[in-house]
């Protein structure tokens, strides 16, 4: 079966700034495909092209098997897009915003209407139709927006960023939403900054950086890929920060990242027991003491920072690359 | 394809008459404006400026109604500046609508709202003593040809408001045309009152063509060349315009 969205080797320069520099990815029917990656990393520029608002300088793409260049108007009627920045017409009620929409994807004036009471009923806001758009909460324009983008029945989801500014409840309720339209099918690339939000949704994620993908896997093989644990180890004078960072680099045999302000070094390793242990004996012969050490569990967060190095301490300090 | 164009439009046409409908204080403000404006001006410029053989009220109002539909094509590059960063133009760019429909919606809402202005407007000019001698078929045709030329004016500014960064910007960018357009005209003043370096300006240009025309036409004289060139300047506006616009609109971010 053809995937849902395939891209090979999408560049796009925006005057001085490669945005994108060479990006493939892949999304299945009915499974999730989470973007991750810092601000500017390319994310929004991959959603933009793969939904015909910006054309790749090179590289392919097809989407719901049209490319989105030559067939950008076939693309655009098997995609829904819900934006960063809710793309809800405020002098509209929110019923009209959904009419709107249906009606610009050329269904009947019935077709739309009944489709736009559907979506209404299911995002709970039938008591709320009849306003102006403005006069909404951050929340239900949020869930207007997404009602929006789910009006065509796509096969294929763009959420960028679905859940900035979103409070826990209105986040927990598109996980839902997320969750019944994979389960229907569709496919659904996700841009976010939340890996909690990743972790939970996406199948498979995909790590971006610099325009470049610098990982990708399903969740677990990316915890599994950096360590199976994560350690961190606390000195007790800073000035030893540096040469600890060192020394866990060169004993864990992984990226380290040094943190001044926490006076800690953090990297993860498959062994953390063997790895305190081998660390302690060395910087003991070094004449180091710790202030303290502890062992986690990786998070994607940690995924995160293991493979977008340039963040601020990590590069002050020269760490994890 | 034309049907699905024509339905696209009119859907967009509704929206933006809606959007003027859900703000009543602009409606009314932009209704009542024009208005004052022919009852003012008529007042105020009525003992100063001379115009041989046409009581002033029949020179003024042809020239007020050039001036409001010019003047309100501001809103047009307002408006569009607006869709452009609330991120509603890529909504609509992400839909399957025909590449032109958004902006033909907006124009053709604009053109509308002209229609209503602009026949309000002579209402009331008749009541402060307007008399079109060129009858109903001449009011009928000045107001036409208003409109139209209206109409290509508010492509020339959604092509402005696409071009310049947030509405602010794109009042101010409008401005700049809207202003020596409006005033080094003939559509408050005969242009030969004005001082040489400016009069073939002046007499020549756009608004002054579409005055003189609507002027001709309302009050039942000899058009001469004047619905002709605001025709000419209109079509020519529309083929540079439209084409420019629609494809900044699928390029604006």
């Amino acid at each position: 079966m053809k995937p849902a969205i395939r891209a090979t080797a999408l560049r796009k320069r925006f005057g001085a700034a490669q945005a994108l520099d060479g990006v493939d990815l892949e999304v299945g029917a009915g499974t999730v495909l989470a973007l991750l990656g810092p601000n500017g990393a390319g994310k929004s520029t991959t959603v933009r092209i793969l939904t015909t608002l910006v054309t790749p300088d090179s590289g392919h793409a097809e989407v719901a098997g049209h490319d989105v260049v030559r067939a950008a108007r076939r693309v655009r009627a098997s995609i829904g897009l819900a934006g960063q920045h809710a793309a809800v017409d405020g002098r509209l009620t929110g019923r009209e915003n959904l009419l709107l929409v249906g009606r610009l994807h050329r269904l009947s004036r019935r077709d739309a209407a009944r489709r736009a009471d559907e979506l209404l009923e299911r995002f709970a806001m039938t008591a709320v139709a009849d306003r102006l758009a403005q006069t909404y909460s951050g929340g239900t324009r949020r869930r207007l927006d997404l009602a929006a983008s789910l009006v065509n029945r796509a096969p294929v989801l763009f959420l960028d960023e679905p859940s900035t500014g979103l409070d826990p409840r209105s986040r927990a309720e598109l996980w839902s939403v997320v969750d019944e339209l994979v389960a229907e099918g569709t496919a659904v690339l996700l841009t976010t900054q939340y890996l909690d939000e990743a972790d939970r949704l996406a199948d498979h994620i995909t790590v971006v950086n610099q325009g470049r993908v610098v990982a990708e896997g399903t969740p677990e093989q990316l915890k599994r890929g950096i360590g199976s644990e994560r350690l961190s180890v606390r000195v007790q004078l800073p000035e030893y920060l540096e040469l600890v960072g060192d020394v866990v680099r060169r004993v864990g045999g992984h990226p380290a990242v040094a943190d001044p302000v926490a006076g800690e070094v953090t990297t993860c390793t498959a062994d953390g027991a063997r790895l305190l242990t081998e660390l302690i004996r060395q910087l003991d012969d070094l004449g180091i003491l710790l202030a303290g050490a502890e062992l986690h569990r990786p998070s994607l967060d940690d995924v995160f920072l293991a493979l977008t190095p340039q963040s601020p301490t990590a590069a002050a300090l020269g760490g994890g690359r | 394809m034309a049907t699905a164009a024509l339905s696209d439009t009119m859907v967009l046409t509704g929206r933006s008459l809606r959007h003027w409908v859900r703000q009543p204080q602009l409606a009314l403000l932009s209704t009542v404006q024009p208005v004052i404006l022919v009852v003012l001006f008529a007042q105020v410029f009525g003992g100063a400026v001379h115009t041989p053989g046409t009581p002033y009220i029949d020179f003024l109002v042809p020239g007020v109604l050039v001036q409001t539909v010019a003047w309100d094509s501001t809103q047009t590059a307002v408006g569009i500046a607006e869709d452009v960063s609330t991120s509603t133009v890529e909504r609509f760019r992400s839909l399957p609508m025909s590449p032109a429909a958004a902006l033909a919606g907006r124009t053709l809402a604009d053109a509308c709202r002209n229609l209503f202005v602009v026949l309000l407007m002579t209402a009331a000019g008749t009541l402060v003593g307007f008399r079109p001698r060129g009858g109903a078929a001449g009011v009928a045709g000045a107001v036409l040809l208003v409109v139209f030329f209206g109409y290509a004016f508010n492509w020339f500014f959604a092509l402005i408001g696409l071009t310049v960064r947030g509405a602010e910007a794109a009042l101010a960018a409008s401005f700049i045309w809207v202003f020596p357009l409006m005033f080094a005209s003939s559509a408050l003043v005969p242009t030969d009152t004005m001082p040489h370096w400016l009069r073939p300006f002046a007499a020549h240009q756009p608004i002054s063509q579409a005055v003189d025309a609507a002027r001709a036409l309302m009050l039942g004289r000899p058009p001469g060349e004047a619905v002709l060139a605001t025709l000419a300047w209109a079509v020519g506006a529309l083929l540079v315009a439209v084409p420019l616009a629609v494809r900044r609109y699928y390029r604006a971010d």
